[in-house]
């Protein structure tokens, strides 16, 4: 019994301790004046009516979301083909570039931002949205490449086995035996780098932050200048937009898979 | 199908693409750092192309050493912090039904994709001393008047310990999910009582894993750019920091890239060992 209990409080020490700073920013986004407040004083919602209507959140909103659409689209893109190829063909100097996938998320991330900034300064595009669409889908195709890579590896040979048996090309194959059954582990790699997009700080402000700013970098600099209530607002939306997404991934896929659990069928 | 060798050229058709991508903007521009972490400063511009050492010679001064021993120290104690609260935790988790792991795994992945600009927000509110916890002890009489806990050194821990917590489940969790239950068991069958069974059997047998995690949130720690900035005062700023402030603010590109490159190192030396201290787990 004490041993339920010490259980249910060390689970309850940790869970407070990661959602009391999202309490605060919660609270402190609902004032109804514009202080730094906590418990709020009155309630007004007005805060995040601001993200949408104010003309420079509204800007960097815009900016944000179409970074992480098209970043992450470019990073599936990349990921898709390298997994397949990995996953059908026996080259191991390939490989190589599975490592190159992985290492701008393993590495600090200061280190790819200044990557990135050095760069874009050298071949003279430096500030262009553009670069900052293809930095952030080369800094995470990591995300891509583990869920399709799990996804692959799932794939009971036998089934595709069959379909080439049945005559089947490997084009064929592909469209109809292969991308059904890694479809989720798709959908679910782009998720994922569509949130940590949305969220980047440090490769955006290096390569367009002199020129544009997204919701992070928006963020940064009105810290800076002092409080607003929007940055709390906006950071709540933040927090609601990924467990909204990851609570997706959850109830559509397995996310218990995707982050290393070895079945779907428990302990 | 079976896997098999490329036969012809045409056979590696779906590697064009990704080794373009890949190349031309990863392995392209981190080369291009190297080169400019040897060139010259150029105020006006970005740099001067040159061959010099300076931008490591400048390393060797007391100011460097003191903030690379000190982000070295801080991201040690992180890592030490997170895997002694995240190892218990983790294996608690992974003896849960489904359900409870499937929603402590979203909230978990919902904290750790936080941007660090939200996460710094967060605290220095909730350090603050109008909105922050110390008006919570004020209210139940355990302080006369609300004081700003910010910035300290501890707000930089706290914060750090934060973003990094999820990150360290995360990376014990699949070791963690696959630890064979039955080894648990036999101890609790011998009369282990659970508490002593965790320490006894299930930590040391997962040895290994607990030194790689701790290298990996090490490596994870040391790249909080934006933390010690927020929540701290300029003696706590760390190497991450530092590359940051000469890059941007300072626009000394050449040095920050050498103080990069030196990151690089640190951190692919530490990874390496990962891999080293992971082959001897599958070997055992």
């Amino acid at each position: 019994m004490t041993e339920i209990w010490l259980r249910r409080f060390y689970f309850g020490l940790v869970a407070l301790f990661l959602a009391a700073p999202l309490i605060v920013v919660a609270g402190v986004s609902v004032n109804e004046k514009q202080d730094l407040a906590f418990p709020p004083v009155g309630f007004s919602l007005a805060w995040y009516g601001q993200i949408f209507t104010d003309p420079e959140w509204r800007l960097a909103l815009i900016h944000s979301v179409t970074l992480a659409v098209c970043s992450a689209a470019i990073a599936v893109a990349i990921a898709l083909p390298l997994a397949w190829f990995l996953w059908r063909r026996i080259a191991p100097w390939a490989n190589i570039f599975q490592v190159l996938g992985l290492a701008p998320f393993i590495l600090p991330p200061v280190i790819t931002a200044l990557g990135f900034l050095s760069f874009w300064a050298t071949v003279g595009l430096f500030g262009q949205f553009f670069t900052a669409i293809i930095s952030h889908a080369i800094f995470f195709v990591t995300l891509p490449l583990v869920t399709l890579s799990l996804g692959f590896a799932s794939i009971d040979r036998s089934l595709v086995e069959a379909a080439a048996t049945m005559g089947a090309d490997d084009r064929t194959v592909l469209k109809t035996v292969v991308l059904p059954l890694i479809l989720p582990y798709l959908v679910s790699g782009y998720a994922f780098a569509f949130v940590l997009s949305l969220n980047e700080y440090i490769v955006a402000y290096m390569t367009i932050g002199f020129t544009t700013e997204t919701l992070p970098i928006k963020i940064f600099n009105a810290l800076r200048y002092g409080y607003t209530p929007t940055m709390a607002s906006v950071s709540v939306f933040f927090v609601a937009v990924a467990a909204l997404v990851f609570g997706a991934i959850a109830r559509f896929g397995d996310i218990r898979r995707l982050l290393g659990a070895m079945s779907s069928d428990g302990n | 199908m079976r896997r098999e060798a490329p036969k012809s050229v045409a056979d590696y058709t779906p590697l064009f693409f990704p080794a373009l991508m890949l190349i031309v903007f990863f392995v392209v521009p981190f080369s291009t750092m190297i080169a400019v972490s040897f060139f010259k400063r150029n105020p006006s511009g970005f740099y001067t192309p040159d061959f010099v050492f300076d931008n490591y010679a400048r390393f060797l001064s007391v100011f460097f050493g003191g903030v690379l021993g000190f982000s070295l120290m801080l991201a040690v104690l992180v890592a030490v912090c997170c895997v002694a609260i995240a190892f218990p935790f983790t294996y608690l988790l992974t003896r849960r039904p489904r359900h409870v792991q499937t929603l402590w795994l979203v909230g978990l992945l919902s904290v750790l994709s936080l941007s660090e600009v939200i996460i710094g927000f967060a605290w220095s509110t909730l350090f603050s001393r109008t909105a922050g916890i110390t008006n919570l002890f004020v209210a139940i009489g355990l302080m006369d008047k609300p004081v700003a806990l910010l910035p300290t050194f501890g707000a930089v821990l706290t914060g750090m310990v934060y973003q990094a917590l999820p990150y360290t489940i995360l990376v014990l969790y699949p070791a963690l999910v696959r630890l064979d239950p039955t080894l648990l068991e036999a101890a609790r069958t011998l009369g282990a009582s659970p508490v002593r069974a965790f320490f006894n059997v299930v930590a040391p047998a997962l040895r290994n894993t607990i030194v790689a995690t701790l290298i990996m949130v090490f490596v994870f720690a040391l790249g909080s750019y934006l933390l010690p900035q927020i929540l701290g005062r300029p003696q706590h700023w760390t190497l991450s920091v530092l590359i940051t402030d000469q890059a941007i603010y300072q626009s000394n590109m050449p040095f920050g890239a050498a103080m990069a490159v030196f990151l690089v190192l640190i951190s692919l030396a530490l990874v390496g060992m990962t891999l080293l201290v992971g082959r001897k787990e599958n070997a055992l």
